[in-house]
């Protein structure tokens, strides 16, 4: 435990020596991260435009039905693969990739292996959800895509995994610093429960409802053992890294790691309270994710705390506005999911749209707003290219964080509602249904408006990806500003 | 915290041991599960075959779980056999033959766990899934005209053209449903879970 790291990078070299090498490590990252955040961009578009139609015709059924890859049942589930594994598990690699360079100050090996995994992984996602626009989707929710795909999936990730313990096996710096510990645990989860999960569902080792059991142990793990610490370790550097303030706690983040790699693990089998699973199984998911509050108050405290009395530079940093409105939403959601995970609560919001709200909130509020601003500070460093507009990525951001937050709000309240109903036997069920209405129109306006930020974020990615001006070398020179380094 | 070995260690017992806890106990648990034998001597749950199975297909292809749940939550828990979808909660026993089941977690429509003892009829079930909001108006459901077949009629009406109750939408022509159709709902009318198990007593 010795060296206590509370600065990311905290650095003894000369200054001069320092830009030296990190512009070294920048530029062995180059194509390999520009190549994932660009794809991740792309798909996130697209991810929109099949978001949106399954948004309208929840609400308005008869729209686009005689044409069968856009069924309601195939739009849904093409939309949720596009922005896990395209959106928001390209943009995840590519700043993992990154931040892990940085943090041991090792340069990005396998650049080329890597570059050819992030042409595969495109390729395969969209043969995946092909598949399931042709109908040869599993409807396991979160494995839609068939076993093959998945197979060709993992053997991408065995590439970024080796890159990234590559990196923290060659680091050059005497401590690890908690954004690596995070990384180091999300590359070796991942596809560890991936891999486990396709052979368990569909490859015939289990049948019944274990399946189901494996199910959500896996697709709440997407979440919690993925995505999750890949945001917080972007949101544990960046703050400090803006701010140019140390983490509140190195004993806290110490806590609030392993209380995560110990309870977010167990909490997947909530997703089947009330359902024909062994209750012990049940309970266990229970007391999982009520365990949750350790970690999330833990990294909550760690995070607000550091930034008490920095709170004036979220006017001129776009990367710490959408970091900081990321951390936020992760101890909001996370209250949420445990509250949620009781049974009492449940029993209510179980089956409703409430749930959807509650999964947008994760993987958008939190994950996706730290992947914006992560991007936001990562792709000037290694293009040398300013963002091209200050105003429009205000837009971006208020277009984003309002288009959420209308999303969440009344999706929440009109889920409440339809469980409410639901669980009243005198209402028939068409009425609780007829009664969601007005609440899907609102999620289809708040989804729009979302849309608008990612149409801005795309504009700006491309024109700092695709301008014709030479990129001014990136030496030794300071690092781009738009960000103080 | 430097020591990469226990940081390594650390990383792979938590998630090995969740997947102990939440996969291998239940499945070890669980699998020795058999289906029960009711009065007639028939195996239930019916181990789904041909155009049963053929149907339980095209409800994964088509996504219909994510809409439609199929378990029966328990008594004191929800309203859903007050509601009359079913007499009893699900058990795992329901699902045995099920590789994977497709048990849902979301009900923009309702649950289906015993809609073959609901709405036993075919013809139903094929015209509301040819004009949803025909037979359950207000219904969020799309329609699926590609599981159908349109067909000029010649001499005498096909015995299995839907019969719409304000007439034919197009006069001289009817509608056909495809084998597809027919599938989708001889799994429909395969979903039943009345049967006692010794697990729910009555």
């Amino acid at each position: 435990m010795s060296g206590v790291s509370t600065v990311p990078n905290g650095s003894a070299d000369g200054p001069r020596q320092e830009l030296l090498a990190r512009a070294a490590i920048d530029r062995s990252c180059r194509a390999p991260v520009l190549l994932f955040a660009g794809s991740a961009v792309l798909w996130l578009l697209v991810g929109s435009v099949w978001a949106l139609l399954a948004a309208v015709k929840m609400h308005t059924p008869g729209l686009l039905t005689s044409w069968e890859p856009l069924t309601f049942g195939r739009v849904r589930p093409v939309h949720l693969n596009m922005t896990i594994f395209g959106w928001a598990s390209m943009s995840g690699i590519a700043v993992l990739l990154w931040l892990q360079a940085r943090l041991a100050r090792a340069r990005l090996p396998f650049p080329n292996l890597l570059i050819a995994g992030g042409v595969v992984w495109n390729l395969a996602l969209a043969a995946g959800v092909w598949e399931i626009s042709a109908g040869h989707g599993t409807s396991v929710e979160w494995i839609e895509i068939p076993l093959f795909w998945a197979l060709v999936f993992a053997a991408v990730f065995a590439v970024v995994m080796a890159a990234s313990l590559t990196m923290f096996a060659r680091r050059n710096v005497a401590h690890v610093y908690v954004s690596q510990w995070y990384l180091f645990g999300a590359v070796l989860w991942f596809p560890f429960l991936y891999l486990m999960a396709n052979a368990l569902i569909h490859a015939g080792f289990t049948r019944g409802v274990t399946a189901a059991a494996t199910n959500w142990w896996f697709a709440h793990n997407v979440l919690g053992l993925w995505l999750t610490p890949i945001g917080l370790a972007t949101i544990y550097y960046l703050i400090p890294k803006v701010i140019g303030a140390p983490i509140h706690s190195y004993h806290l983040s110490l806590l609030g790691f392993w209380s995560l790699a110990l309870f977010y693990n167990w909490a997947g089998t909530h997703h089947l309270i009330g359902g024909p699973l062994p209750a012990w199984l049940v309970t266990v998911g229970i007391v999982g994710s009520v365990m949750m509050f350790v970690p999330v108050v833990t990294v909550g405290i760690n995070h607000h705390m550091t930034m008490v009395g920095h709170f004036h530079r979220l006017a001129d940093s776009p990367t710490l506005r959408f970091v900081v409105f990321a951390g936020m939403s992760y101890t909001v959601v996370s209250v949420q999911g445990s509250l949620t995970s009781l049974r009492s609560i449940n029993e209510i919001n179980h089956f409703t749209h409430y749930t959807v709200a509650h999964a947008h909130l994760g993987v958008y509020a939190f994950f996706s707003m730290a992947m914006f601003g992560a991007l936001y500070y990562v792709l000037p460093r290694l293009t040398g290219r300013e963002w091209s507009s200050a105003r429009l990525i205000k837009v971006h951001f208020w277009a984003s964080a309002a288009g959420i937050a209308l999303y969440w709000g009344p999706l929440t309240v009109g889920g409440w509602l339809q469980g409410l109903a639901m669980n009243n036997p005198d209402v028939p069920f068409l009425e609780v249904m007829t009664g969601t209405v007005s609440w899907l129109w609102g999620r289809t306006a708040a989804g729009a408006l979302m849309t608008v930020g990612h149409l801005v974020f795309a504009w700006l990615v491309a024109r700092m990806l695709l301008s014709r001006e030479p990129a001014p070398a990136v030496a030794a020179g300071p690092e781009p500003a738009g960000e103080g380094a | 915290m430097n020591r990469a070995f226990w940081l390594y260690l650390g990383v792979l017992v938590t998630v090995v041991a969740s997947f102990m806890g939440l996969v291998q106990i239940p499945d070890h648990q669980l699998r020795g599960l058999e289906p029960v034998t009711d009065e007639q001597g028939v195996e239930r749950p019916v181990r789904p075959e041909g155009g049963v199975l053929a149907g339980r297909q095209e409800y994964i292809g088509l996504g219909c779980l994510y809409c439609h749940s199929q378990q029966v939550r328990p008594e004191g828990f929800g309203s859903d056999i007050a509601r009359g979808w079913g007499m009893r909660r699900t058990v795992a026993r329901d699902h045995v033959w099920d590789a994977p089941p497709v048990l849902g977690t979301m009900r923009t429509g309702p649950d289906l766990a015993n809609i073959a003892v609901r709405q036993p009829s075919a013809a139903w079930h094929l015209l509301h899934l040819y004009k949803p909001r025909l037979t359950s108006p207000g219904s969020l459901m799309p329609e699926y005209p590609f599981l159908f077949t349109e067909q000029r009629v010649e001499l005498e009406r096909p015995a299995d053209a839907l019969s719409f109750p304000t007439g034919d939408p197009r006069p001289g022509w009817v509608i056909v449903p495809t084998q597809r159709a027919r599938d989708l709902v001889a799994y429909l009318g395969s979903l039943d879970h009345s049967y006692p198990v010794p697990e729910v007593r009555p």
